[in-house]
């Protein structure tokens, strides 16, 4: 009998959200184990990266890779992954996009480890200590990776085949794709593995979503109830269910909260953020700018807002003054 | 910093800004055609896209601008009620409030986007804006986002060299 096809899964600057993912496949993680062979899987399995270094270029069938990139020790591992397979899938927002972590790129390097190593409340470290990139010790010497001033998606670091997006993605959807590999038939490269509509289409609030809105006023769900049954949108709260594609089966609105958008655009828009936010500001009921700006106060951090997931993989990518 | 270093280099190059102007079919672009007609003098440095309504100038088209290499981008529609479309340029207006948050958290200082109301009889007005505009962004120096783009990518190249000799240590 041929060896089952081998497939890798690999996490970079993630919060582990995506590995959850995979072990949310419940029993079907069972049907996945029966049809290929899982080969490298650092939150699961005990394998190292020498065993990844043994195998031909090319020969892993498929590496599903979540995470940004930041540091010189995830390039590395990804270039190594990407020489090994066949196929490399970007799995999950800050793959896709840089995520969560990208919004570290509105900061300095170096003011995020002084936050971290000396100002934060929690942190005692008198000595000011930051860790070293090398270290001598009996003899030998230890190395650290570098952490980088950008952060970046997957894209920007190597070639990559396919997307799943998500934060984390559904089950339904690295099932459906595992099924898609498994067939053989392969859809062109660079394509969304999920439906390039938007995420109203499957909102199960979509009727109640005036044609025309009118903002005089946004809510935030801390501090303001959200009504269960209307278009959050149409309520005042930011929902960027507009501009975020589909296929979570819109998950937070059915547990009341709006979408953040981290399924990412369509296909026909570059820069989610620049997207939404035009959509969202049109819909402003003023017409001076002192009656814009002072509606536009309820959104005290636009770029955290409208570029939750996406800020990293956006035209600006960064802070650009830094 | 980065920013001085760009401008020490080009200032002796004869840096000139470049301004991506975006003009409504209906008034701006028509003042602009005026000021033309009328040998009105003003600096050349923008390079001017019609649009139908300044209610047509997606907020991508204006990173996307940024980010190829415009020192500044300014926007021209009708006055507020004069819009040929009735509310197109009350949509821009909000959507520029808006990306001007966003832009200056981002780190573009606020000279570099500017919205004005011309209308087709205020050939004048593109003179005395481009002009200012020029002036002000001259003050800033240039965007450079390309080549900052590049620098960012060499942060990586810089790394992945000298990390290339410890390959072993990750084994
Ligand atoms: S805006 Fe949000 S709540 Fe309204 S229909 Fe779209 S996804 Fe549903
Ligand atoms: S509703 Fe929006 S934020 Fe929530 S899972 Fe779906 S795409 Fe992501
Ligand atoms: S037509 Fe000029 S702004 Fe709309």
């Amino acid at each position: 009998m041929p060896d089952k096809p081998k497939l890798a899964f690999y996490w970079c600057a993630a919060c582990g959200g995506c590995e959850e993912s995979v072990v949310d496949l419940a029993e079907d993680i069972l049907f996945v184990v029966d049809n290929v062979d899982i080969i490298f899987w650092p939150v699961g399995l005990d394998f190292k990266r020498k065993d990844v270094e043994k195998y031909a270029d090319g020969e892993i069938v498929v590496s599903l890779i979540n995470g940004a990139i930041r540091s010189s020790e995830q390039q590395e591992m990804v270039k190594l992954l990407r020489r090994k397979s066949k196929v490399v899938i970007a799995y999950g927002a800050c793959a896709q996009y840089g995520g969560i972590p990208g919004l570290a790129n509105e900061f300095e390097k170096e003011e995020i480890l002084k936050w971290v190593y000396e100002d934060s409340p929690s942190t005692h470290n008198e000595e000011n200590v930051r860790p070293q990139l090398n270290y001598k010790v009996n003899g030998s010497e230890v190395y650290l990776p570098e952490l980088w001033n950008v952060v970046r998606p997957l894209d920007k670091v190597i070639d990559v085949d396919y997307y799943i997006p998500g934060c984390p993605p559904s089950s339904k959807l690295l099932k459906e794709a595992v099924l898609v590999l498994l067939s053989g038939k392969l859809p062109p490269k660079g394509t969304v593995l999920a439906p390039d509509v938007a995420l109203c289409d499957e909102c199960s609030r979509k009727d109640t979503k005036p044609t025309d809105l009118a903002f005089k006023e946004f809510l935030r769900p801390n501090l303001s109830i959200i009504d269960p049954e209307k278009c959050i949108l149409s309520q005042g709260f930011i929902c960027m269910g507009p501009a975020t594609r589909s296929g979570c089966g819109a998950l937070c609105v059915e547990g009341n909260m709006p979408c953040t958008g981290c399924y990412g655009a369509t296909s026909r828009v570059k820069d989610q953020g620049a997207k939404i936010l035009s959509s969202i500001a049109s819909n402003i009921e003023g017409k001076s700018e002192k009656e814009i700006d002072s509606t536009l106060n309820g959104i005290p951090d636009p770029v955290g807002t409208f570029y939750r997931y996406s800020l990293a993989g956006s035209i600006l990518r960064k802070k650009v003054s830094i | 910093m980065l920013l001085k270093n760009e401008t020490g280099q080009t200032a002796s190059k004869q840096w000139e800004p470049k301004i991506i102007a975006f003009f409504c079919n209906w008034c701006t672009y028509t003042a602009a055609d005026l000021a033309g007609v009328s040998r009105i003098k003003h600096a050349p440095n923008i390079r001017v896209i019609r649009v139908m309504c300044s209610g047509r100038v997606d907020p991508q088209f204006i990173l996307d601008s940024f980010a190829k290499g415009a020192d500044g981008v300014l926007i021209g529609g009708c006055h507020p009620g004069d819009c040929h479309y009735q509310e197109g340029n009350y949509k821009c207006l909000r959507r520029f409030q808006m990306l001007k948050r966003v832009v200056d958290s981002l780190g573009i200082e606020k000279d570099r986007l500017r919205l004005e109301w011309i209308s087709a009889s205020e050939g004048d007005k593109v003179r005395i804006v481009v002009n200012d505009m020029v002036a002000k962004i001259k003050v800033l120096g240039p965007l450079g986002l390309p080549l900052k783009f590049k620098n960012w990518a060499d942060e990586m190249h810089v790394i992945v060299s000298e990390v290339a000799g410890k390959e072993e240590v990750y084994a």
